[in-house]
């Protein structure tokens, strides 16, 4: 019956809808977003976001290093995703795994449409994206930390590119599924989706979602990155805009 | 700033929408006016424009920087210009038209570390930014300190027609140097002077955002001057 899931005694969705960790189906976990953390990146942000902890960090634009690598008539993005070793309970080799190189990537390629690298041809900016601790959903939470520390590196862009997944879990289609819900759940989805531009620009899809469910699996998660997009907003403001100002 | 609407903005807030002229920091989607980074935007006239509160300096030809030299071949030299760039100072600029690679050591003039002023002859993000120091006022620096502040910052710093460095000028006896780059250079004959000056510049940076700025920078250093 359970496609793709594993067999196991936590009751994912109660006969109320209240999901394993006490949370309703559309209710993301708790998301704290702090923008600015870190006095020698060019720009960087740290979030919370459930029992996710990452910590976000942007160098650039800046020359490039292996030469080779730059373009002439674009500047380069580029990405690190990386676990501590800590950040899970049984130690992390620290160097990087095929799911962190994998993750890296699609960070990389979720902000590019964001980023307006044409403004600085021949350089690359860099973003380092630490986990310290990780929980489900630590692609979301990291690409939601990188965007704010883009925007607080100034980088131009066209729009914050906020993220948030979806799943589907005990056949009901869930925001923000936890580490327990994608372990044992039926599906999982995250997407990154730039809020003013209505743009997808990341989705991944691990499960199998009838064509309905996809729908309202990407609608549900879409919902979520607009209220991770009122907290990175929030979280610039606090930094550029908090103490007095005139407007 | 009466007829300008200023609000805070970070990239992808639509600023406005209708004919407007897109300047600075903004771009144009259909008929809405959206920010490109973290800044305050004003609406002045028909133009938008956002002015960034961080990112780095890009060079703009005619701008006056203040360079580190880094290093330097037997033809030119590379100065550190804050920027995504570096700075390219070529011999003959300093040595004149006579300059000949083998008979004249480009250290002789300026060393690794050495900081000047110079300004952007030529930008056109496909080679270096060209630098000249042929001019007057121009040069190398032979004395005062450094203060980095952030190069979205620097029009703050001189305020409007120059009001906010001439009253840190006025109050502290300093001289300062303003590169567009971000790099400020305060020189000044007594210790206290200096130190004043340098806190005021501080300060701007710090509360760059906040209104009446210059009130608030004369009202530190006066009561810092009895």
């Amino acid at each position: 019956m359970i496609l793709g899931g594993k067999e196991s005694d936590v009751v994912l969705l109660d006969e109320n809808g209240i999901r394993c960790d006490g949370r309703k189906i559309d209710e993301p976990r708790r998301i704290m977003i702090k923008a600015g953390v870190l006095k020698n990146a060019d720009g960087s942000a740290y979030i919370e976001f459930g029992e996710n902890k990452i910590l976000a960090g942007v160098f650039g634009p800046r020359d490039v290093h292996p030469k080779h690598m730059a373009n002439t008539d674009s500047g380069i993005l580029r990405c690190r995703y990386h676990m501590s070793p800590f950040s899970v309970s049984e130690r992390k080799n620290p160097a990087p795994s095929r799911r962190e190189i994998e993750i890296s990537k699609v960070i990389k390629e979720a902000l590019e449409p964001a980023v307006m690298l044409e403004q600085f041809p021949r350089t690359a900016v860099d973003i380092f994206i630490e986990v310290l601790q990780a929980d489900g959903g630590s692609r979301c939470a990291a690409l939601d930390a990188a965007s704010v520390a883009l925007a607080d590196a100034g980088i131009p862009m066209r729009d914050m590119v906020s993220a948030c997944a979806a799943g589907k879990v005990a056949d009901t289609i869930v925001l923000d599924v936890n580490n327990e819900e994608d372990q044992a759940g039926q599906a999982d989805m995250p997407v990154g989706y730039m809020p003013n531009m209505e743009k997808i620009t990341l989705i991944q899809l691990d499960g199998i979602l009838t064509p309905a469910e996809y729908k309202k699996c990407i609608e549900t998660a879409i919902g979520g990155c607009k209220q991770v997009y009122e907290l990175q907003k929030k979280a610039l403001h606090d930094k550029f805009f908090s103490n007095g100002g005139n407007s | 700033m009466e007829n300008t609407k200023r609000k805070y903005v970070i990239p992808g807030d639509v600023i406005t929408t209708g004919p407007f002229r897109p300047e600075h920091n903004v771009i144009l989607d259909g008929n809405r006016i959206i920010a490109t980074a973290v800044g305050i935007s004003e609406i002045y006239d028909d133009a938008v424009k956002v002015i960034p509160l961080a990112g780095k300096y890009i060079p703009k030809i005619n701008d006056l920087v203040i360079g580190k030299v880094i290093s330097h071949s037997s033809l030119s030299w590379e100065l550190d210009i804050n920027s995504c760039y570096v700075g390219f100072l070529p011999a003959q600029d300093v040595f004149g038209r006579d300059f000949s690679a083998h008979a004249d050591e480009l250290t002789s003039k300026l060393k690794n570390g050495d900081l000047v002023v110079a300004r952007i002859a030529n930008s056109d993000r496909s080679r270096d930014p060209l630098l000249t120091i042929s001019d007057r006022e121009l040069g190398k620096i032979e004395s005062g300190e450094l203060v980095k502040i952030s190069p979205s910052k620097v029009p703050r710093l001189i305020g409007k027609r120059g009001t906010m460095i001439q009253t840190i000028e006025m109050a502290t006896g300093a001289v300062i140097t303003i590169g567009q780059n971000g790099w400020v250079v305060v020189s000044c004959e007594n210790r206290d002077g200096l130190l004043k000056a340098k806190k005021a510049i501080q300060m701007v940076e710090a509360e760059a955002h906040i209104a009446n700025l210059t009130d608030r920078v004369k009202s530190m250093l006066e009561s810092k001057g009895e």
